[in-house]
């Protein structure tokens, strides 16, 4: 399975992207950057973590707005799964691929400490190496993943098994609505969540929870 | 030649520059005239204290900065020191006291971005920060407001700009109300191949600017940094930076991306006193002149003066020079990342500093006593006086239970989480132990056991007593605590914060400071490869406390056997290592006296350095065997607060014996240093304990076992046991109460 990471000036989580998917699926994801025309035919497609341009205007707004990003929006039409994580997932909600909007965090903070994550709907491309309802463990770091939709919207996300991961155990780290850390788009095959597990995959990492999102996406390398 | 004049040169105008008449004259007597109004300004950047360390190089040379792993020593933007396979880990530590007063956000934001370009500029990628943070009084009006700003300037920049914060230190003290420090240090990997240096070489070279463009921000900036606060301190917030994360991280990887082409042949970054300083720099060390012309410097602003182009301090530039057929190659990266790309000079063979605006030169001066031959001063200094030791009998009393549960719910012993939970401590996923134990470890990317250990300490009470045994105490402490993980300590770099250098007992402070650091790192092989000096660390004439922060860094070579400082299972034997018979004896400048007896009377604790030496080196082979299972350096609080700390992080309590015929107070709260806390397993034979103990005893150091961890209390000697769950609500509330203004 190939995988390619698409790269804005201003992410810092490329390389912790990169380095995951590698050392998962035993190949090195193709970079793309923001200024290139076209994305590779590949199976996932990952917008990593950051603050592209800064973050100066809205999160993930200007990155939005960048050409690359009708060629993602084409490739989700076309039923190519796309990961958005942290700014990944602020890129895919300015871009139109998500519903709703991520706001500054609750306390007014960046945040950076482990959460519990429960897996809210398994029966995904991108979740099915969890178990339904699974709690585990990821990290995040961010200082606006505070997820926000009206009532419809929320409740449609809810009705329509959209809600990919909740924060578990009273671990919300940023007053998100209903405690949602991750969407998937109507055909789930977009997701964009605010932690980050890339960052827990490995024993260097003090644990390897994060690792089933890559590994049932792109399976382990022999 | 035509220089324009059109400023008249005044004394006041000279003093306004923190220019003092003799070194006025000094200026006169070197170009044999009257300088222009640029010139001055130039030689008010180069020759204040920050950037020409005037009053401290006579001492600084004093301290050992080579060693066998050492591959750049002080005086270039970082030291170097190799770490085998071809890497070497670059690094240093610089304040960024006096802007982060006057604007914390930006202040402690801009001097993240000022050390991170320190290491970046030597072709290293950065991949830890850690950052010494001292505050006034917790109760001083002003307190909140700057840790709450410096915090989040510190998290918005080095978040944004993508480096782990593994490490650091908060502390808080009446004597820093009006000054504060903000000490920050990194650390980037490079090939040893592939160092950069900022001496320039060639004749008739390209000078290439690249990055942001110039601006009126930070004009004077240095010059500020260098003298006293007084009343008028809310004028000074223009002379603050404003930083960009952003920009600075296009800058990283638009240099490392250029360096890769082999186009580098020298270059600096633009910090305190922007072009001017990287412009003299990068010419005097060469032994060239350099040539500018100010109209091809990228400007966002309108109309800027060449005084004001030249002493800008705008953030998030450098300044290189470069082969000349590689410049396209060159142009073409910085196209890519849509930074400035900019010819502004050439270097000459005339050792002049000329700048060229509107085709006028405007300056034209000596490169050299601008540079390295700036003017030294050797300042009269008074020995501080050493504090009377405490009479044997003047032990002041508390229950014991009482004072842990104070001191680990104080302010110097509280847990730092509401900071460093503003700070990303995990990106680049490779941090191995993240801040709150005895030393940040991040492993070094690529390698599959290697590990490199970061620490920041210094104990500015000790130095106020005696700077002598502060300073030794600091390097100590720093070599301690990176021993404590397993590490090989490897070299340290030091910001020494003092107060004004031309009152004699500040000036006593700093050479005794700077004597005990060097007699430290030459006992225990430790030498100090970079580092910064800030003076004039005083409001309204009141110095702060002697602050020299040592940054230390250390190697592990298997990280799989490194140690941690949270109990690792009940039934641990837990022996203190380097113990006095009495376990722990002195009282003078510890937390308890200071804390709970409003007392700071007393001298601080003596370093052995033999006994450092001797005590680290068995930890660090216990560790190395896998015999330990977790260990923890004794500091802040001594024996009890060292313990409470290892249960706190575990979870895991313990029973703690207490000695016959001695007063229990000193045993738990005497802060003697050179001491280690270590758990070894249970199941160890009969033999190999014994064979251990004889090991112990064969090095001269005296380890007795004190208890055993297990059950869900701390309990020491004949006090009241402490619930575990107590110690780590004490343990956990008082920064984020204090914050929300409930303290």
């Amino acid at each position: 399975m190939k995988s390619a990471v698409i790269v804005f000036p201003g992410l810092n989580r490329d390389r912790d992207m990169i380095a995951a998917l590698t050392q998962i699926s035993g190949k090195a994801p193709a970079t793309v950057w923001h200024q290139d025309a076209e994305i590779p035919d590949v199976d996932l497609i990952v917008i990593p973590g950051g603050f592209s341009y800064g973050d100066y205007l809205r999160c993930g707004a200007i990155a939005a707005r960048s050409p690359i990003m009708d060629a993602v929006r084409a490739k989700a039409a076309s039923g190519v799964n796309i990961l958005g994580v942290c700014n990944g997932f602020q890129i895919l909600i300015e871009a139109g691929l998500l519903p709703g909007a991520l706001m500054r965090n609750m306390s007014l903070k960046f945040v950076c400490r482990d959460v519990k994550l429960e897996v809210v709907n398994a029966d995904t491309a991108f979740t099915r190496g969890y178990a339904q309802g699974q709690v585990f463990r990821c990290p995040v770091a961010h200082h606006d993943g505070n997820y926000f939709a009206d009532a419809e919207t929320v409740a449609r996300l809810e009705g329509e098994g959209r809600v990919a991961f909740s924060y578990a155990e009273g671990t919300n780290p940023n007053g998100s609505i209903n405690d949602i850390a991750g969407i998937f788009n109507e055909q789930k095959n977009v997701l964009g969540l605010m932690p980050h597990p890339e960052n827990l995959i490995e024993a260097a990492h003090g644990g390897d929870d994060g690792r089933a999102l890559f590994s049932g996406l792109l399976g382990e390398a022999a | 030649m035509t220089l324009p004049n059109d400023i008249v040169i005044t004394p006041q105008l000279v003093a306004d520059h923190g220019l003092k008449p003799d070194e006025y004259q000094k200026i006169l007597d070197l170009i044999g005239r009257t300088p222009t109004y640029t010139e001055l300004g130039i030689f008010s950047a180069m020759w204040n204290e920050h950037c020409s360390y005037k009053s401290s190089k006579k001492w600084l040379k004093t301290l050992p900065t080579s060693g066998p792993r050492v591959i750049q020593g002080p005086g270039e933007n970082a030291g170097v020191v190799d770490i085998g396979d071809g890497q070497a880990v670059v690094f240093k530590m610089e304040s960024h006291n006096h802007p982060s007063y006057i604007e914390p956000y930006q202040g402690a934001g801009t001097g993240m971005g000022g050390i991170l370009r320190d290491v970046f500029t030597m072709g290293a990628r950065p991949v830890a920060a850690m950052n010494a943070l001292r505050f006034g009084a917790p109760e001083h009006e002003k307190t909140r407001h700057l840790v709450s700003g410096v915090v989040a300037g510190i998290g918005g920049y080095g978040n944004a700009f993508g480096v782990p914060t593994v490490g650091g230190e908060v502390e808080f003290d009446t004597r820093y109300d009006g000054n504060i420090l903000v000490n920050a240090f990194a650390a980037g990997l490079a090939d040893t191949d592939k160092i950069f240096l900022s001496e320039a070489k060639g004749v008739g070279l390209p000078v290439v600017y690249l990055g942001a463009k110039t601006g009126r921000d930070g004009v004077g900036g240095a010059t500020m940094a260098s003298a006293e606060f007084g009343d008028d301190i809310e004028e000074k917030r223009p002379t603050v930076q404003v930083g960009d994360p952003f920009t600075e991280k296009r800058l990283l990887e638009a240099c490392l991306e250029l360096m890769a082409t082999g186009a580098v042949i020298a270059i600096q970054d633009m910090g305190a006193a922007g072009l001017t300083c990287s412009a003299v720099e990068m010419g005097a060390k060469g032994g060239l002149g350099i040539e500018l012309d100010l109209d091809k410097v990228p400007v966002r602003e309108e109309h800027m003066t060449p005084y004001e182009m030249m002493l800008s301090e705008s953030q998030e530039r450098m300044l290189m020079v470069l082969h000349p057929e590689k410049e396209a190659e060159a142009r073409a990266v910085f196209v890519k990342w849509e930074l400035d790309f900019a010819t502004v000079g050439k270097t000459t063979d005339d050792l002049r500093f000329r700048v060229i605006w509107q085709g006028d030169e405007v300056a034209n001066l000596p490169i050299k006593e601008l540079g390295d031959e700036a003017p030294e001063y050797d300042r009269p200094w008074t020995p501080p006086k050493v504090a009377v030791p405490l009479a044997a009998t003047d032990i002041p009393q508390s229950d014991v239970a009482d004072a842990v549960l104070a001191l680990v719910g104080g302010h110097q012993i509280a847990s730092r989480r509401w900071v460093y939970e503003q700070y990303d401590t995990l990106i680049q996923g490779n941090s191995l132990q993240r801040p709150g134990g005895d030393a940040g470890v991040i492993r070094v990317d690529g390698h599959k056991t290697k590990a490199l250990a970061f620490t920041s300490d210094v104990n500015p009470r000790y130095c106020e007593a005696d700077p002598y045994e502060g300073g030794k105490q600091a390097v100590a402490e720093a070599w301690r605590n990176l021993t404590a993980t397993g590490a090989d300590p490897l070299a340290a770099t030091d910001n020494l914060n003092f107060g004004n250098p031309e009152r004699p007992e500040i000036m006593g402070q700093l050479v005794h400071a700077i004597k005990g650091i060097g007699e430290a790192c030459t006992a225990l092989d430790f030498p100090i490869v970079s580092g910064n000096v800030s003076l004039y660390n005083e409001t309204n004439g009141k110095g702060i406390l002697p602050t020299p922060t040592i940054g230390g860094v250390g190697l592990i070579p298997d990280w799989g056997k490194m140690a941690r400082t949270g109990f690792a299972q009940p039934g641990d034997l837990i022996l203190l290592f380097g113990a006095p018979p009495a376990w722990g004896t002195h009282l003078g400048q510890s937390i308890y006296m200071r804390d709970l007896h409003d007392r700071r009377d007393g001298p601080p604790p003596p370093v052995d350095l033999a006994h450092e030496r001797r005590t680290g080196d068995f930890v660090r082979g216990l560790i190395r065997s896998g015999k330990a299972t977790a260990v923890h350096d004794l500091s802040d609080g001594g024996l009890a607060i060292g313990l409470a700390e290892m249960a706190i992080s575990s979870g895991i309590g313990a029973k703690i014996a207490q000695l016959e015929g001695v007063d229990p107070i000193p045993t738990w709260f005497g802060e003697d240093q050179g001491r280690y806390l270590v758990t070894v397993r249970d199941d160890m034979d009969v033999d190999a304990f014994t064979a251990l103990m004889g090991e112990v005893e064969a090095a001269g150091i005296f380890a007795p076992w004190i208890g055993t961890t297990g059950g869900g209390e701390l309990v020491l000697g004949k006090a009241r046991p402490i619930p575990v769950k107590k110690l780590q609500e004490a343990h956990e509330f008082w920064f984020p109460d204090y914050m929300r203004g409930e303290i």
